[in-house]
């Protein structure tokens, strides 16, 4: 099973039309492989449907507008995928975070 | 259907907030200076507007299930597919359904058809934003209950 750095890179090679290989776990969604924002709504639309979740892409916005996170830790692939897990992890807990 | 001010649903039929489904109808206008252009002698109504059509039943279906806390404005069509021509005069009626609901984004397909006939279809993203202006709430309000919004649904959600 590949990891969800993997899929989340997969998800992203396809949508985006950017060469797979470009794609790393240190790379910056917005800063690095220049994702917009129409471009990350269907991104998410993939990774909520492939993980079964819903990222709190608002929340996220929130935090990162009020100064209480940086887009590093939502938008760089390998903390992204973090908190992918993170989520899976929630929900197959019942928590539904 | 109003072309001249882009409102081309006419009615809700059915709007099934538990199932997140919604069926509307749409008369197609039996004369329209769009069918003297598009085309002379041989009048259909544009790809364009059927994808339109689509996009303002699946936004009345998503007003509903946001009990009109929302605006769902259209961002991205994928999969349009024009399956026949629709001509003047014809009563379209469109189906449509959420697909998914994500954060601050909803995601819906639609189908189009005359009669049994599909004629239509998309998957037709939306981002879904406070409303920007107060007047624009109290428009849609107004335009909710002329094509028939079953507003007591909301109640009962």
């Amino acid at each position: 099973m590949s990891s969800t750095f993997d899929q989340i890179a997969n998800i992203i090679a396809e949508t985006c039309d950017i060469p797979r290989d470009t794609i790393k776990p240190e790379s910056h969604a917005i800063d690095d492989l220049g994702i917009d924002s129409l471009d990350f709504l269907d991104i998410a639309f993939a990774i909520d449907k492939a993980f079964g979740i819903k990222m709190p892409l608002e929340k996220w916005t929130q935090e990162v507008n009020d100064g209480k996170a940086t887009t590093e830790q939502y938008f760089v692939l390998k903390n992204l995928a973090d908190r992918i897990d993170e989520l899976v992890a929630a929900k197959n807990a019942g928590t539904g975070a | 259907m109003d072309l001249d001010y882009f409102q081309l649903i006419d009615r809700i039929v059915d709007l099934n907030l538990g199932e997140r489904t919604i069926v509307v109808e749409a008369q197609v206008p039996e004369k329209h200076t769009i069918f003297e252009g598009h085309f002379p002698g041989f009048p259909i109504m544009p790809g364009v507007l059927l994808t339109e059509a689509m996009a303002q039943s699946s936004g009345w279906l998503l007003l509903g299930v946001l009990k009109f806390e929302r605006m769902p404005f259209l961002a991205i069509v994928k999969e349009a597919k024009m399956r026949g021509f629709v001509s003047p005069g014809q009563l379209l009626t469109i189906e449509a359904k959420v697909e998914h609901e994500g954060s601050g984004f909803a995601v819906t397909k639609a189908k189009g058809r005359i009669g049994k006939e599909l004629k239509c279809s998309a998957e037709i993203t939306f981002g879904l934003t406070p409303f920007p202006d107060p007047a624009f709430r109290v428009h849609m309000d107004a335009m909710a209950e002329k094509i028939g919004f079953p507003m007591q649904v909301l109640k009962h959600d």
